[in-house]
């Protein structure tokens, strides 16, 4: 790029549509963590129904509105839209952006010793792409019918005869999905191209090689997702059958589509190309967070991370195996047993990956003199929320168990273990962490300390039960569990379950208040307050435009804590060893 | 130095051998390649797992009215298009941009000549059949598959437009990232004709 760098820039170029990576990192920060936060309120809404289905809802119910809320009750539709915008927005509007877009455009760079992006202009694109899908999600709502209502998954033939909200829905993802593609190229090529000298692959934090391959799932597996949702646009608007059987049958009436009766599609394809995606999409939401817990494990235990290459072989394996085991949402689709039997295996397969790097994460705790500050404790407390996450998912992985837990409360319980107190506190680790870096000052370890610690109990509190009444067979999207006699022993759970949540909510009160105090009045701290060893710490706090003082050089791997020849108990990359 | 000037976007990368666009480039495709990938194997299954018999039975040559002939010349006209594009990058590495321009004018050319047969010989007539892709499942992919890869000529065109245009102006101040652009436009250009390559044996012919 050969323009002047010395010019100052306007208030507009500078923060709204800067080109630096480390604004556009924090405008998706505060832009998807106030998504995340309002897919929270859709969820605490949901959770009235489902603890006092058919009483008012104090307060809010009037406010709502009659179309909604009749009477001050939601009515079943409202709900159902409920639960797919709470799903899309957490996953694609809150959780990925956050990972990826905060983190990944802020801490990425920075560790790698590069100066920008590769692409700043297409990275300022891939913000405004995304801020537009979310806006078009969010203004779904107020279409007739209201926002999307066909699960967040959208299957047909219910998605395809569904209400106008299912429409934007899919456009609202062809701008997510291309947002991500854009990132994803960029990713990969700042990491290929933009290393500081002497920093080698295998010198690279965990964190690069986590967004590393979390770039290669986004750019290959989202694809297929846009041709589905192309596909279903065309099924919703053009009057086509990609996804319609033949003869379908909606309330007694054979469906027409479009101006001749139409027909053989196939709704199974769907479901294909759906999860072909939102497989490897787990995984983006994992990885990332297994990064940021890696990064703060190796610093708070003032040990190296031990096996550092096998963790990151197991996170390569894991990329690879995660676009073979897609169909394993899909046992009871009736795909036949041998397909089923190929994807239990590879289903089986992954989680070896999974259990080596989240192993190498606990035995890199052995004899460590931990610090338990508040990004360590969110730390370490992923790892056993991730565990739960990950081992209630192997009964989901075999078709015999599956055929039961489908579709239940347990299904809920396993994801939100791994993506809520799993990827959720990961992202909170990461925040309390790199918090210094982005201000020049660290959030208040008190109300840190409380805010984890109410978090924790919310979140166990409100999933936990989901097990428990999710094997006594309660189904996940019904509108009102006491309908059902068989859930009647079964209501008190789901009540603590929603108290739970209501308390977790009021657990991020003190986060939300911690987080803006600080920025204004934060403790103010040195450039490396965490005494840490990769190159962000290196750059001054914060980093002002171009990053680094000096071009930085690397001499050694990223996690050189109590070496022996030092006074200091760390060892930073871009030291030059004394002769 | 506190430099924001980006390394290797003009200047490959000693050890990776490309300059950063370059490899941007290859990527693009390579997700280019995963949603055309779900395309053709949407109409493969839907293809395969049509009934044999009823109202949604697969329709047969007579019955598609697409002609061979037509797709064959619009085949024929993309293939020529790569060919100068290849050409106006070889014109630019040897610093002859007027010439390199023209063979960027053909270019242009044969992709609107492609549209052009495509929407006046094929899809016109089509509809005034009163052939929608709500007909059957053979036009509904058909119009879907031919209409992406037509929007993606156009998007080609876009650039390629611009390059003849307003960024034409690159050239003078830095020839080697000019060269670069029109070689990445090139793979792009290229994989445009690719996927034509591909569907105009999956639709026409098979």
């Amino acid at each position: 790029m050969s323009h002047d760098e010395h010019h100052e820039l306007s208030f507009i170029r500078k923060y709204v549509f800067s080109i630096d990576h480390k604004v556009i990192g924090i405008q998706y920060g505060i832009t998807a963590l106030c998504f995340l936060f309002f897919g929270f309120c859709l969820m605490m809404l949901m959770r009235w129904q489902l603890a006092y289905p058919g009483q008012e809802l104090p307060v809010l119910g009037k406010l709502l509105g009659e179309e909604f809320f009749p009477g001050g009750v939601m009515t079943p539709d409202f709900y159902n839209s409920l639960g797919v915008m709470h799903g899309t927005i957490m996953i694609f509007l809150g959780v990925v952006p956050l990972l990826v877009g905060a983190f990944g455009n802020y801490v990425m760079p920075l560790q790698i010793g590069a100066p920008d992006m590769s692409f700043p202009k297409l990275n300022m694109a891939s913000y405004w792409i995304y801020l537009c899908g979310g806006c078009v999600m969010l203004a779904s709502f107020f279409v007739p019918g209201g926002a999307a209502n066909s699960g967040w998954t959208a299957y047909p033939p219910l998605s395809v005869t569904a209400t106008t909200g299912q429409t934007w829905w899919i456009i609202g993802m062809v701008f997510l999905i291309t947002s991500s593609l854009l990132g994803s190229v960029n990713f990969i090529v700042t990491i290929v191209q933009l290393r500081a000298k002497g920093l080698t692959m295998f010198r690279l934090p965990f964190f690069v090689w986590s967004q590393l391959v979390t770039a290669f799932l986004l750019l290959l597996a989202f694809p297929p997702l846009e041709a589905a949702g192309v596909l279903q646009l065309a099924d919703r608007v053009l009057g086509t059958s990609f996804f319609l059987p033949e003869g379908l049958v909606i309330s007694g009436q054979q469906l027409v589509q479009g101006a001749v009766p139409s027909g053989g599609g196939n709704p199974i394809l769907w479901q294909h190309l759906f999860w072909f995606l939102a497989h490897p999409e787990v995984y983006v939401l994992i990885l990332p967070a297994m990064g940021i817990v890696g990064e703060i494990i190796a610093n708070n235990t003032r040990k190296p991370l031990w096996g550092y290459r096998p963790i990151v072989y197991s996170s390569i394996f894991l990329g690879f195996m995660s676009f073979i085991v897609w169909a394993h949402h899909m046992f009871i689709t009736g795909m036949g047993t041998s397909l089923s039997m190929f994807f239990a295996t590879t289903t089986m397969i992954i989680s070896i990956p999974s259990v080596v790097i989240l192993t190498a994460l606990v035995i890199s705790l052995y004899k460590g003199s931990i610090r338990f500050n508040v990004p360590m404790l969110f730390a370490l407390s992923f790892l056993p929320m991730f565990a739960i996450g990950g081992l209630t998912g192997l009964p989901l992985g075999l078709p015999a168990s599956d055929i039961h837990l489908h579709d239940t409360y347990y299904v809920i319980g396993h994801f939100h273990y791994v993506v809520a107190p799993g990827t959720i506190f990961a992202i909170f680790a990461g925040v309390y962490y790199w918090f210094p870096k982005v201000t020049g000052r660290r959030m208040s370890e008190g109300l840190g300390k409380i805010h984890f610690w109410l978090s924790l109990i919310g979140m166990n509190g409100a999933f936990m039960p989901m097990f428990f009444v999710g094997i006594a067979g309660m189904l996940r999207r019904g509108y009102d569990p006491a309908a059902y006699a068989a859930n009647e022993n079964l209501l008190g759970m789901v009540k603590m379950s929603s108290w739970s949540v209501w308390m977790l909510g009021v657990a991020q009160l003190p986060f939300i208040l911690n987080f803006f105090m600080s920025i204004v009045a934060g403790k103010k701290v040195s450039a490396n307050p965490w005494e840490a060893t990769t190159l962000e710490w290196s750059a001054p706090s914060p980093p002002p435009h171009g990053n680094f003082e000096a071009v930085p050089v690397v001499y050694r791997g990223p996690y050189e804590y109590s070496t022996d020849d030092r006074k200091d108990d760390f060892f930073p990359q871009h030291l030059q060893a004394e002769a | 130095m506190s430099a924001s000037v980006l390394p290797y976007t003009v200047k490959p990368h000693p050890v990776t051998g490309v300059y950063s666009g370059k490899l941007g480039t290859w990527l693009f495709l390579a997700s280019e390649v995963m949603l055309f990938g779900a395309f053709f194997s949407t109409y493969v299954l839907l293809r395969v797992g049509a009934p044999t018999e009823g109202a949604a039975v697969w329709p047969t040559h007579e019955q598609t009215h697409l002609s061979w002939k037509i797709g064959g010349f619009n085949t024929l006209v993309l293939i020529i298009s790569s060919v100068t594009m290849v050409l106006a990058w070889a014109q630019l590495k040897m610093n002859n941009f007027s010439k390199a321009r023209l063979y960027l004018i053909v270019t242009f050319v044969l992709a609107g000549l492609f549209l052009v047969v495509k929407l006046t010989m094929e899809y016109y007539p089509k509809f005034e059949a009163g052939i929608r892709p709500s007909t059957n499942i053979f036009f509904a992919a058909y119009f879907v598959l031919t209409g992406l890869h037509a929007l993606h000529i156009v998007g080609g065109m876009v650039v390629i437009g611009y390059f003849i245009g307003p960024g034409a102006s690159l050239w003078k101040k830095d020839p080697e990232y000019f060269t670069n652009r029109i070689e990445c436009t090139g793979l792009y250009w290229h994989f445009v004709d690719l996927v034509w390559i591909f569907l105009f044996p999956v639709l026409y012919l098979l």
